[in-house]
């Protein structure tokens, strides 16, 4: 009851004019974000982050937060119109989106993709207003050690659910890790890995971090392709998107299994990606129409869409509960609630009530304003895309640039915005994993400190993460997270032994 | 991946140059040799990570507690031990796939090193008239647009940029002599 009250006091904070125009603002920007290639949903936050220092923290987060749920609509756009997935979440919706676009129903397709994200968003929002105000008052009564075990709940849990190489999953949440120690230790005082070099007292900046390897990175993996787009024309009519909206209902199994795929994916840190190809698979395999899938179905554009969008929306559940992102974007955020000031964590729910619960309102109304500027303004953004390469490859670089600069007005950090620019393309083609790597980077120096604090409290006796009930079910659940992939394909190669004996 | 792999079916949006297609018998870096580089640079980067650790110390102060090595050392050890798993399957990996073409590799090139310069020029020059050269450089080597095409869009987007980062978020940026004659 009181929640509710909360939310409605959120609804009339977000519906304060300025705040609506931050949101139209934002989802415009994260439309555009999402179309092009080499921005896209962190990055183009991250590229923000630094014109936000100045402004209200609600206000802000608004803005932000928009551009991650236009971010997450315009990916549907490129993928159905020119097969080619502006995000790596809906390469799920090329394999129907695309031929649906070839048989002339761009239309169709891009409302039901829409339409899909809509209610995806929506449930995950759902979510985030009924469960995390209760993880939140549950997690007050951790300690540094309880804090420190849903750290490496989370680490292990990218690692026993990621889809890459477990090992190269390993290694990208340890340079993660490495990275945030880079400088001055908060405890000591002391100059960690500088190696006597005055730039490196700062530490590697995320933003900075998060600008190569997702912005520089994917304009050199573009042009690597030799990419020149030629996509279908896209209208909308008002009658085609009542036409899809009234078959809605038929998929409504589709639907409600992919949010539950979407939100169990965004609250683990599986992520959005993972969760549209699950639910695209889940769908193929339990529907009726599942051997058309791939010609045109659309079924198979509606599935991956939910799902991404109810991940995506979810992954902001443990960031405002409990500090941990479940996501590259909501690591962003996360990183901008300390830059605002915010004590990200279960106390936010108590102190920072307005700032929660005018987030959480503006969801809502983000979600909704996104549906509807995303269907009227379709063919505008497809405009966008016959822009040639040539002029929007320097004018993306640009804006990293200038972004990577303003987070500490230092020319050094574009440097290292260009070496990790190259280190991400020679990582993705490797298939190193890199949101790990950059959850780490925000995560590592409180997951430290909450290790040190711990361990200091305990006088150095490891028991500390044995000591009560709760915290051992947390570490024990971690490590069978952790170990369940091997274990499993361990399993899997004796059962096949025995039977080929 | 069966999901992948229907990918294939609609690959007609994408125009692809027949000497950048993948499946071309061109000369290239194999993708083993790449997973050696690499996975053996992280074993070096790991080993230097326990070198500074442990020289700042990495064990237990009274009063501190764990010393500030403590933690980057014991991820230092998971990142070497992984670092050489890695290594060791990548040795044992046939070496079939193609990592980068030298076509594909050039490409590249042709993006990197004007941005390279792009940096370099930013401090000397101010990020506005750096981003003009860079713009009009790019839209040369990348080739396809008429001259009054590439004078526009040079000049347009870095005055679009100083409008909306100097003027309107005043966010200052780097400037450079040209700027400084203009009065800003």
């Amino acid at each position: 009851m009181e929640n509710i009250q909360a939310l409605m006091q959120g609804f009339e904070l977000a519906l304060s004019m300025h705040n609506i125009l931050y949101m139209i603002l934002g989802v415009l920007l994260g439309i555009v974000v999402g179309v092009l290639p080499g921005l896209g949903g962190p990055n183009g936050v991250a590229i923000l982050l630094p014109l936000t220092f100045g402004m209200d923290p609600t206000s802000a987060i608004i803005l932000l937060s928009s551009i991650y749920w236009g971010a997450l609509f315009g990916g549907a756009i490129t993928s159905i119109l020119f097969n080619i997935p502006g995000e790596a979440w809906s390469v799920a919706t090329t394999f129907d989106g695309y031929p649906m676009a070839q048989q002339g129903r761009a239309g169709e397709a891009l409302t039901a993709a829409f339409t899909a994200s809509f209610i995806g968003a929506i449930c995950g929002v759902l979510l985030i207003t009924l469960v995390a105000p209760l993880v939140a008052s549950f997690a007050l009564r951790f300690g540094p050690a309880e804090f420190f075990a849903v750290y490496l709940l989370t680490f292990c849990s990218f690692i026993g659910m990621g889809r890459e190489n477990r090992g190269k999953i390993g290694i990208s949440l340890c340079i993660g890790f490495l990275l945030a120690a880079v400088g001055m230790d908060s405890i000591s005082g002391d100059m960690r890995m500088t190696w006597g070099s005055g730039e490196l007292m700062r530490g590697f900046d995320f933003l900075v971090v998060v600008i190569g390897l997702f912005g520089v990175s994917e304009i050199l993996m573009t042009v690597e392709e030799g990419l020149e787009f030629k996509g279908k024309n896209a209208r909308i009519q008002m009658t085609v998107v009542l036409k899809t909206w009234a078959q809605m209902p038929r998929h409504f199994v589709t639907l409600v299994r992919s949010c539950a795929v979407g939100m169990w994916m965004g609250v683990t840190p599986g992520g959005a990606i993972a969760a549209s190809f699950m639910g695209y698979g889940l769908a193929r395999r339990f529907s009726r129409n599942g051997p058309n899938f791939g010609k045109g179905e659309i079924e198979g554009v509606l599935a991956p869409e939910t799902a991404a969008h109810a991940a995506g929306t979810s992954a902001l559940l443990p960031m405002l509960s409990l500090g941990i992102p479940g996501s590259a974007t909501a690591a962003v955020l996360l990183g901008g609630l300390m830059i605002w000031g915010l004590q990200p964590g279960p106390l936010l729910f108590v102190e920072q009530k307005d700032f929660v619960w005018g987030l959480i309102a503006s969801m809502y109304l983000g979600n909704l304003a996104g549906l509807i500027i995303v269907l009227l303004t379709v063919p505008l953004f497809a405009a966008i895309m016959r822009v040639p390469f040539g002029m929007v490859a320097p004018l993306i670089l640009m804006v990293c640039a200038i972004g990577a600069y303003t987070i500490a007005n230092s020319i050094f950090d574009i440097w290292l915005m260009l070496g990790f620019g190259i280190v991400g393309y020679v990582f993705k083609k490797l298939d190193y994993p890199l949101a790990p790597m950059v959850l780490a980077l925000v995560l590592g120096d409180r997951a430290e400190e909450a290790f040190r604090m711990a361990m200091l409290g305990s006088g150095g006796d490891v028991g500390v993460f044995a000591a009560n009930g709760l915290v051992s079910t947390l570490i024990v659940f971690a490590l069978t997270l952790l170990l369940w992939g091997p274990i499993s394909d361990l399993m899997a190669r004796l059962r096949g032994k025995v039977a080929t004996e | 991946m069966t999901a992948m792999d229907s990918n294939e079916d609609f690959d007609e949006a994408v125009v692809r140059p027949a000497e950048l297609d993948p499946e071309a018998d061109v000369p290239g870096i194999s993708r083993r040799t790449m997973e050696i580089c690499i996975s053996g640079l992280l074993v070096l980067l790991g080993a230097l990570v326990l070198v500074d650790s442990y020289g700042i110390g990495a064990g237990w102060s009274e009063g501190l507690g764990p010393e500030s090595g403590y933690f980057p050392s014991r991820v230092g050890w998971i990142f070497l031990a992984l670092s050489v798993l890695v290594l060791v399957q990548a040795v044992r990996r046939p070496s079939d796939e193609v990592f980068v073409t030298v076509p594909q590799l050039l490409q590249v090139v042709r993006v990197l090193v004007p941005l390279a310069v792009y940096v370099a020029l930013i401090a000397p020059l101010g990020i506005y008239v750096a981003s003009a050269l860079f713009i009009a450089g790019f839209m040369l080597i990348v080739g396809g647009s008429r001259w009054f095409t590439i004078a526009a869009t040079a000049t347009l987007l870095p005055l679009l940029a100083f409008w909306v980062f100097e003027l309107q978020f005043q966010v200052p940026l780097p400037k450079g002599p040209l700027e400084m004659a203009l009065g800003y």
